[in-house]
């Protein structure tokens, strides 16, 4: 449930801006069994979609508004939440091994969300979607725009960061992946591929351990943070996706309501935690320890 | 108000984190009858239902789906479950603990019955408000729910500890329903098949629920030097912890990672070795009852944090720690 208060800005999947006849070639070629492996020679027509939300920036030290109406956003550095990042440098690694033939960036939110889009196109995503967004989004909503998108790109693979570092919910792929009636490898620290068989063995990171579940694809994965290490974006490759596409959609065209089950009343600091002591000898932190806190 | 609690089992014993999601029932409302939901197959599920039903003095009714479908907790299979129980009750909320079980089926029911999940509740104001933290936990958001029955809720365990006696009690032994599967949608399901599961080290306490956590940092430097750590840990019957730098190091397993995005611990005490303090590491701790810090660095951010800060080596004073701390009854 993002509580993202302010501009919001979710990012998500991505869209279609072929010449037509190749984009209804492609929609032919890919219906159900999403991709067949046809001739080895041929490359996959698989298309994976990527959802990659704009957030405030992972090493900024966020400050909670004096309103208590969310936390300050201005003038505040905003990136690619890290496990989006994740999503999208896996689905990379999948079509540079030949087993997809694209990869589409999705993002929603505020008119910016364009800027965390051409980032990702310079990380190598071929096409970027905006979902153009000025109100709320929470996860219900995201996840039934990342539907209808899915309905139209038809891509075999749905990559989604486990959490976004802003709201830190954590629920927007196990929502899309209900909505659609996919299977879902929520948390996952390592991804195969068997194109033949359309099947993803997928490591997920559980309490207590891993779990490796086999998906039927279509699917949906959300990443971990051990799932890879994300590329960096070359120069030629930042000037490269200047001229890449991104389409701009609004919910409605995609029939979706924004609508809200949510309210946010305030956002306040955390209690502070009252100062502690410097001990200066191991012998006192045992005596403290026993004697004054009482846990050991 | 009538609450439907997720509940995690394991070798016929219900999940101590499962516990405390009945226990956050208990704030909801004071009239709120709460059923437990269980599925799985076989004895052991048989074993977990007897536990349910005498686990919580508010357990008013244990239902039980036994079917293979269920045999491991897959998401599929559990939410088309979650959304046939709640058409057939209609229950104002439905709640789970926020581990990697729930995280990963509630969200799928809630989006089955078209409502907004809430993640990780720290605190309950009567049936509709709710805190959770944000930013890693350096914001606390209170929301409302606005929306249609059910309201779904994934809470956090260490916010809702469950007292030793109302646990032990046995006064209560709520009935036990078989939930009839003859409608549930199969649609879905079967699309994804469990493989394995990995665990890594079952011999020490669960990091989640442990009374004492020792967590070790990159100032560990190796895995082997880790060892110190579980060393001093199995002293004093400790959890290991660790953070994102010393899981990524490869000192030790990513399941022991505590922190924003891993484990989040709140034991009574919790000490750690060579941890700077970055604000996801404080995020999965600051709730612990008693935190001391080692580091060499005085200047580390941790000290800010904890109750008792030593400045020295880590690699001096934890031999002297091993040597001088009780044996643990």
């Amino acid at each position: 449930m993002l509580m993202l208060l302010n501009l919001l800005e979710i990012t998500k999947l991505s869209q279609n801006e072929l010449p037509l006849p190749y984009h209804t070639k492609l929609d032919s070629l890919s219906s159900r069994p999403r991709w067949r492996a046809r001739d080895d020679n041929q490359a996959s027509t698989m298309r994976i979609m990527v959802a990659i939300k704009r957030v405030v920036d992972y090493a900024v030290k966020i400050r909670v508004k004096p309103d208590k109406t969310g936390v300050e956003t201005n003038n505040v550095k905003m990136s690619m939440n890290p496990f989006c990042e994740i999503a999208l440098e896996e689905a990379l690694r999948i079509k540079e091994s030949g087993l997809a033939s694209e990869v589409v960036a999705v993002s929603m939110g505020p008119s910016q969300c364009v800027d965390t889009l051409r980032t990702g196109l310079a990380m190598g995503a071929d096409r970027g979607i905006h979902v153009e967004a000025t109100s709320v989004l929470y996860s219900l909503t995201v996840a039934k725009i990342l539907k209808s998108l899915v309905e139209v790109e038809k891509p075999g693979l749905l990559f989604l960061g486990k959490q976004a570092i802003d709201d830190d919910c954590n629920q927007t792929g196990q929502m899309v992946a209900g909505l659609l009636s996919w299977p879902q490898a929520t948390f996952a620290s390592k991804v195969v591929l068997d194109k033949e068989k359309q099947v993803a063995t997928v490591d997920r990171e559980v309490d207590g351990g891993l779990e490796t579940l086999s998906l039927d694809l279509p699917a949906v994965i959300t990443t971990d943070l051990r799932l890879n290490q994300p590329r960096y974006a070359t120069l030629p490759n930042i000037m490269k996706a200047k001229s890449k596409v991104i389409k701009k959609y609004t919910p409605q065209e995609l029939n979706v309501d924004i609508k809200s089950d949510l309210e946010v009343i305030q956002v306040t600091e955390p209690p502070k935690r009252k100062a502690g002591v410097i001990v200066s000898s191991v012998d006192e932190l045992i005596d403290k320890l026993k004697n004054e806190a009482h846990v050991i | 108000a009538s609450t439907l609690v997720l509940g995690e089992h394991e070798n016929g014993l219900i999940k101590g984190q499962s516990v405390s999601a009945v226990d956050a029932a208990k704030c909801l409302s004071e009239d709120n009858p709460v059923s437990m939901l269980l599925a799985g197959s076989g004895p052991s599920l048989k074993e977990a239902a007897q536990h349910a039903a005498s686990c919580h003095p508010s357990i008013s009714q244990v239902l039980v789906a036994d079917s293979d479908k269920f045999s491991y907790p897959i998401a599929e299979p559990w939410a088309k479950l979650v959304h046939m129980v709640q058409q057939r009750d209609g229950y104002s909320h439905i709640i789970s603990a926020s581990g990697s079980f729930g995280k990963n089926i509630l969200p799928r029911a809630a989006a089955l019955l078209d409502v907004s999940p809430i993640t990780d509740v720290i605190e309950i104001s009567g049936s509709s408000q709710f805190v959770r933290p944000i930013y890693a936990g350096n914001a606390l958001c209170t929301v409302r729910y606005t929306g249609a029955n059910p309201c779904m809720l994934t809470i956090r365990s260490t916010s809702f500890p469950v007292p030793p006696s109302s646990a032990a009690s046995q006064s209560n032994e709520a009935p036990i329903t078989q939930v009839d599967l003859s409608t549930l949608d199969e649609d879905s399901i079967g699309k994804s098949r469990y493989v394995k599961h990995t665990s890594q080290d079952a011999e020490r306490p669960d990091l989640g629920s442990a009374r004492i956590v020792v967590t070790g940092g990159r100032g560990l430097k190796s895995a082997e030097n880790f060892r110190m750590i579980e060393k001093l840990a199995e002293k004093l019957g400790a959890a290991v912890g660790a953070t994102r730098a010393a899981v990524d190091a490869g000192f030790v397993p990513n399941d022991l990672q505590v922190g924003q995005t891993g484990k989040i611990v709140a034991p009574e005490l919790y000490i750690a070795f060579g941890v700077s303090g970055a604000i996801q590491h404080l995020a999965g701790m600051r709730d612990s009852k008693v935190i001391v810090a080692v580091n060499k660095d005085a200047d580390a951010p941790i000290f800010q944090v904890a109750d008792y800060g030593l400045v020295g080596d880590l690699f001096e004073v934890i031999p002297e720690l091993l040597e001088k701390i009780p044996e643990k009854k």
